[in-house]
């Protein structure tokens, strides 16, 4: 790695040196997250680090080949569970890939607005809890009651706060309603006064800026040699976007920007966090600006047999109740095939690479990620670099424990 | 320097490897080649290095496992040309009693991690690879628990068979 210097770590030709050995983790409070870190510590230098990471492994993989495709919804939300609803649709648009199942309209932007809310929501917590970990509390508990907002939205439309098992294959369980329009509205109206107040907090503090310019800068070249995606890879200068190179649930009808860093340090990624939710908030708003001009009754695909019918047409109606019973039991034939389908979480890139044998669950499901391919950098980066560094660059990675182990 | 298509792609492979990189299909439109653990690392540099290609990021790498077949673990690898928007999936299938494949973090550092993983679940012994241990289960592990031989569940337990749901 180009930057970091090199140490003398020879004992024997430099008697005033003596290596110390510091166990960072796994419960360790800078950390927000299960990461155990092995480091050698040469003063508060760090010489050479191990990750250890598997402590909340659950096997998800595995279980998943024996879940029907509806059940494996709530597995996705453990993966990342700052930002649940990308990973439902990432997994619902999956199973509709390999289903062949198009989506109307009005799903994809009802879609956009709730994954573009936990985006920010993502974003609220890793921007602020990198200004805790850099010594300035008051931005983050300015942020932090609008993830609150953006819960009570996800309530309104799912009923569920931080695991939400939000959507069903082909759109969602039920519409959005007044309410939950009403308080995407307020978000919207309220979210920006205050994220402009963080931002001018933070983005010409001096403290802050001494704290993360020029911290754990990344190349280009590493950066795509580590296969980093999302927001880390943008601050180091690639304008790699799922939403904007493969767009899918009809991302290629907003206007949006992908923001880009020069340097790549802690501050560029900062930087590019804030203005990645500035373009979450065009997003919403444009959805909503779609939305009035769709049938407003419209909220799920018409695929009878992967969508469960409503309640009252169960017990009145034949057909719905043979429907029902048929997703329930798993009787529904499913195409034989491989789809790899990724969309742009938090984090990076977050794929879901599904073999479907034609059975009830899948034969072979792969997660690609992100926060575990981010995170492989860390140790490597880490050396010859200050312990108080390595702590806020590991915040600003935004690994989250549950994407990490998967 | 035009749009890569799949056909174009094809045609470069074809052209630098001949028989020796198979075209499987291209299920929901991304192309997918099977090729040999002899070649594998020929045809991921090619496909990295070659002007018009550029598959310059490393996707995934990941296994799977079809105990009937003969060569049961596939392992799979997803590269993306960035530059293109072009993707493309390699599998290389190993016979059981010997899964070893040359690693391909000599190409990137990223597949360092994806090998342990894969490593860890299917038993693929990627040679060459620097720190080949487990990664996500205990070290003490002795299995390859995503191989099909080991059930999710207590594989005595009759309840959930299919026969009782009348399949």
């Amino acid at each position: 790695m180009q930057n970091f210097p090199s140490l003398n770590t020879n004992t024997d030709t430099n008697l005033q040196s003596e290596l110390s050995t510091l166990n960072l983790g796994p419960t360790h409070p800078a950390t927000h997250g299960v990461f155990q870190n092995v480091l050698q510590l040469d003063g508060e230098r760090i010489v050479s680090g191990v990750s250890t990471i598997g402590y909340i492994h659950r096997a998800f993989e595995k279980i998943s080949e024996h879940r029907p495709f509806y059940q494996i919804t709530p597995l996705t939300d453990r993966l990342n569970y700052c930002s649940a609803p990308i990973n439902n649709m990432g997994w619902h648009m999956t199973v509709e890939k390999l289903l062949n199942i198009t989506t109307p309209k009005r799903v994809d932007y009802m879609r956009v607005i709730i994954m573009e809310l936990a985006r920010i929501a993502d974003h609220i917590i890793c921007n602020g809890v990198l200004g805790v970990d850099t010594g300035a509390f008051t931005g983050f508990l300015y942020m932090m009651e609008y993830r609150e907002a953006i819960y009570e939205i996800y309530e309104e439309v799912c009923g569920s706060r931080l695991t939400t098992n939000v959507g069903r294959l082909g759109g969602f369980e039920r519409n959005f309603n007044e309410i939950a329009f009403a308080k995407i509205n307020k978000f919207l109206a309220d979210f920006p006064k205050v994220l402009k107040e963080f931002e001018s907090l933070f983005n010409r503090n001096r403290i802050f800026i001494d704290r993360t310019k020029g911290v754990a800068p990344v190349s280009v070249e590493d950066a795509l040699s580590y296969s980093w995606s999302g927001p880390l890879l943008r601050a180091a200068g690639v304008d790699y976007d799922v939403r904007a190179m493969n767009p899918y649930s009809s991302y290629e009808d907003f206007d949006f920007e992908v923001p880009v860093g020069t340097s790549g340090d802690v501050y560029d990624r900062f930087l590019v966090r804030n203005e990645e939710m500035w373009q979450s908030l065009r997003m919403i708003q444009q959805a909503l600006d779609k939305i009035q001009k769709e049938d407003p009754t419209i909220f799920h695909a018409d695929v009878p047999e992967f969508y469960l019918p409503p309640k009252e047409e169960v017990y009145n109606n034949m057909e719905a109740l043979i429907y029902h019973f048929k997703i329930v039991m798993g009787e529904i034939p499913t195409p034989v095939g491989e789809v790899y389908h990724s969309v742009e979480g938090a984090n990076g890139e977050l794929g879901f690479y599904l073999v479907n044998d034609g059975g009830r669950s899948p034969y072979r499901l792969h997660f690609r990620r992100p926060s575990f391919i981010n995170y492989s950098m860390y140790a490597d980066m880490s050396r010859g670099m200050l312990l108080s560094d390595a702590i806020i660059n590991m915040s600003s990675l935004n690994v989250i424990a549950g994407e990490l182990d998967a | 320097m035009g749009t890569l298509t799949n056909e174009i792609l094809l045609q470069q492979i074809t052209d630098k490897f001949g028989n020796k990189v198979k075209l499987i299909g291209e299920p929901y439109g991304l192309m997918t080649v099977e090729t040999d653990r002899d070649q594998i690392i020929d045809v991921l540099t090619f496909l990295k290095s070659h002007s018009q290609l550029q598959f310059i990021f490393l996707t995934d790498i990941t296994a799977i496992h079809y105990p009937e077949q003969e060569n049961s673990i596939g392992v799979i690898y997803h590269l993306h040309s960035l530059v293109h928007n072009v993707r493309i999936r390699i599998k290389v299938f190993l016979p059981d009693g010997d899964v070893r494949i040359p690693t391909a973090s000599v190409l990137w550092n990223g597949a360092n991690w994806m090998e342990r993983e894969t490593y860890d679940f299917f038993g693929v012994d990627f040679e060459g690879h620097p720190n080949l241990v487990r990664i996500l289960n205990v070290d003490d592990m002795t299995v390859f628990p995503m191989r099909k031989e080991y059930p999710l569940e207590d594989p005595n337990r009759v309840d959930k068979k299919d026969f009782y749901f009348g399949r």
